[in-house]
């Protein structure tokens, strides 16, 4: 293999090893699920953290602002300022509200968000599940989360959580079909539903250039819908502050608002990580053709950075729509997903089936 | 076969209408505004404004005050257009008293109304985007925005509530460098500006989101007495600047902004054409600044002689009227403010019926509410 050293296999192959000679198989699987869990919780309070930072300073800059200078240099303790506020904050409750579903709203958005990172490839090796249904696991728990957006909106026993609830329904339980849709273009074209397979037919080129107009009409889609799927503005109908105050979790506060928010932020790096995987390669270094020379350079690059170079890509667009964009009204985004993007969604697929059928992409 | 009746099941699908308070706290009345509204799922059937949670009596207190105070009360009232209500009051009591008011104060008085009329509107142009969810147009306002009250610091000491207008012309002589900072703002707007309609007025989503909204016709405009640019949006003529006009503007070659449509597009539209027809006021007016005193001498306490007087200015947000009647004493026996706002506001319900609370919130920023001025 060329990058062998890149792969992580080696190193998660001689855990496994070492765990299976000391303890029992079943002692073996508890200790790497909580190993893997122990690692997605550090993943999560560290994107957390500098998912927030970023987003204040990304908005910094598009606003000719400086953004958080004064907590630490540059104000990179700020984001860590806040969590501690959060944390030590006191959870207010709504007399009226539904205590048990009130409780568990924010909890279901954040195991919501922990399924599907599971099955992120990180790098070449390194991810926790890997499915030969992979695409169809993440849009599957990724819709798990709206059930938490309904829920904290109807506990709360807020006529402007409840608005903001059923908007977000309506508008995940829309843009849920483009954002799958737009995947299976490509999977049209690798003929694999798992993660890693989807990569590995990438190798010689990334799908967004291999796969001609359609994928890039595909990852376009994927983009909007998957923004509209975050409740990231211009989609982000169900907080929209000046219509709704806060919308689903105006009643929230403290350390489970925190919860909500750091799902919002799990849940971008999220759909950006599938979007770099489907369609720029994932981990995989770019390639031009038969420049030897210059692959090779790529190829120096660690896998992990290469993915990390694509989702950090992808977040930053995510952020530019956020600060550049208004919001929508509802009516106007459910017409955007049923009268646009889905009829160009199927076109497209027929399209690509198309072309795959035909064997003309690369 | 069998037909069924539907009837019962019809009447237990129908909905239920609920109301919302929207304020007296809440993002987006800016102010202490609190709206009933009536909806049926996201439609709104009803809006009713509940007034009264920032009344200061405002009327009442200038009943007891000197001509000279009741100045200062007015900046209170619409903040971002404090110094055309200064000049109400001013040219009310002027009026009056009969003075000759010196050219200079007409032309400086002029220069700082338009000013003042451009940094409400780019902090409106702020607002408004920042109600539709586009959060980066309230730093670009400010940014510009900084500018002009910059200016005014210099001139008078004050950013916001300036009181640089008195009784018989001005509380101080413009500063030295007054010319050449307005000029460099001219200069730095002009490039600005369409600045804003790249980032605002061309999206796609702004025109979907304002285009067709809270239509006001032109009948309605009148009956209602909306005035400012959301009446001229309507077509209806009512710059107070070209009807009646008054300070410097005789001297000064301007267009009255107008548009047919009366949507939340046409009103947003006008504020910006206002923008630039500002500027080339304030253009005509920088260079030919007359010579002369600040102030027309006045006697230290001013007493009305008995009669009622009217004076009507165009301020940001439409005509601002003040009606005193005088019974000779040093302090007027009634006023009464005509304030832009209160009457914008009572058009809402009309123009909000049947729309989303989404539109809502565009058509109440194109009215450009400031609660102090409707409340008072």
């Amino acid at each position: 293999m060329e990058f062998s050293i890149y792969d992580f296999s080696t190193l998660t192959n001689s855990i496994h090893e070492g765990l299976s000679n000391s303890f029992s198989p079943t002692w073996v699987m508890i200790i790497e699920m909580s190993l893997v869990g122990l690692a997605f919780l550090g993943l999560f309070a560290v994107l957390g953290v500098t998912l927030v930072y970023a987003e204040r300073k990304v908005s910094a800059v598009i606003q000719q602002r400086m953004g958080p200078m004064r907590v630490g240099k540059w104000g990179l303790l700020q984001t860590i300022a806040d969590v501690i506020k959060l944390v030590l904050k006191e959870p207010l409750m709504n007399r009226q509200a539904d205590k048990l579903l009130f409780g568990i709203a924010p909890f279901i958005i954040i195991i919501a968000s922990f399924l599907a990172v599971a099955a992120v490839p990180f790098a070449k090796g390194l991810h926790a599940l890997d499915f030969d249904i992979g695409i169809l696991y993440v849009s599957a728990v990724s819709s798990i989360g709206v059930i938490g957006i309904l829920l904290a909106g109807w506990s709360s026993n807020n006529k402007y959580s409840l608005i903001g609830a059923m908007r977000s329904g309506a508008q995940i339980v829309s843009y849920e079909l483009s954002v799958g849709l737009s995947l299976l273009t490509i999977v049209v074209l690798s003929g694999s539903l798992q993660f890693s397979e989807i990569i590995e037919s990438q190798a010689n080129g990334w799908w967004i250039f291999k796969g001609h107009i359609p994928a890039f009409i595909a990852f376009v889609v994927f983009l909007i819908a998957g923004t509209a799927e975050t409740n990231r503005g211009p989609f982000d109908l169900a907080e929209a502050e000046s219509e709704l105050t806060a919308g689903f979790h105006t009643e929230y506060s403290g350390i489970k608002f925190a919860f909500f928010f750091l799902a919002e932020f799990a849940n971008m790096f999220i759909i950006c990580a599938i979007g770099a995987t489907v369609f720029l390669g994932g981990w995989m270094p770019l390639h031009i053709g038969d420049l030897a020379g210059f692959n090779a350079i790529m190829d120096f690059i660690p896998p992990i950075v290469w993915f990390g170079m694509k989702v950090t890509f992808l977040i930053f667009l995510m952020m530019w729509f956020r600060w550049t964009f208004p919001r929508l009204r509802i009516d106007q985004l459910l017409k955007l997903e049923w009268k646009y993007l889905l009829p160009i969604n199927l076109v497209n697929i027929l399209l690509m089936a198309f072309i795959g059928l035909m064997g003309w992409h690369f | 076969m069998e037909t069924l009746d539907h009837s019962e099941e019809i009447t237990a699908l129908e909905s239920q209408e609920y109301f919302i308070n929207m304020g007296p706290q809440h993002p987006s009345t800016h102010g202490v505004l609190r709206l009933v509204l009536t909806l049926d799922g996201e439609i709104i059937r009803k809006v009713e404004p509940h007034l009264g949670f920032i009344h200061r009596s405002i009327e009442k207190m200038c009943e007891k005050d000197a001509y000279t105070q009741i100045v200062h009360l007015t900046d209170r009232m619409d903040y971002l257009s404090c110094h055309m209500n200064n000049e109400a009051v001013c040219l009310a009591v002027e009026q009056g008293l009969e003075v000759e008011i010196p050219d200079r104060v007409k032309v400086i008085r002029t220069l700082i109304s338009e000013l003042t009329r451009i940094s409400s509107h780019t902090l409106w142009w702020g607002v408004m985007g920042m109600d539709l969810g586009a959060i980066t147009t309230f730093l670009y306002g400010f940014r510009d925005r900084e500018m002009i009250t910059d200016i005014f610091e210099e001139t008078c000491g004050a950013r916001l509530t300036m009181n640089y207008n008195v009784p018989g012309g001005l509380m101080d002589d413009i500063h030295p460098n007054f010319q050449n900072r307005v000029k460099a703002f001219l200069e730095h707007f002009k490039k600005k500006l369409p600045e804003y309609d790249k980032l605002l007025s061309n999206n796609v989503i702004f025109q979907e989101r304002t285009k067709g909204i809270g239509i006001l016709s032109k009948e309605d405009a009148i009956s209602y007495g909306v005035t400012g640019p959301a009446g001229r949006a309507s077509g209806f003529s009512c710059d107070v600047r070209k009807k009646h006009p008054y300070s410097a503007y005789d001297q000064v070659d301007f267009k009255e902004i107008l548009d047919e449509t009366g949507d939340c597009y046409a009103r947003y539209k006008v504020r910006i054409q206002e923008m630039w027809e500002s500027m080339n006021i304030i253009e005509q007016l920088i260079d030919n600044i007359p010579e002369g005193d600040f102030k027309a001498p006045t006697k230290a306490v001013i007493k009305l002689p008995k009669g009622e007087y009217y004076q009507r200015v165009e301020t940001a947000r439409g005509e601002f009227g003040v009606y005193i009647i005088s019974d000779g004493k040093k302090s007027p026996y009634r006023l009464k403010f005509r304030s832009p706002g209160f009457s914008n506001l009572s058009a809402l319900d009309h123009m909000a019926r049947g729309s989303k609370i989404a539109d809502m919130v565009a058509i109440m920023s194109t009215l450009d509410l400031v609660i102090p001025d409707i409340d008072r």
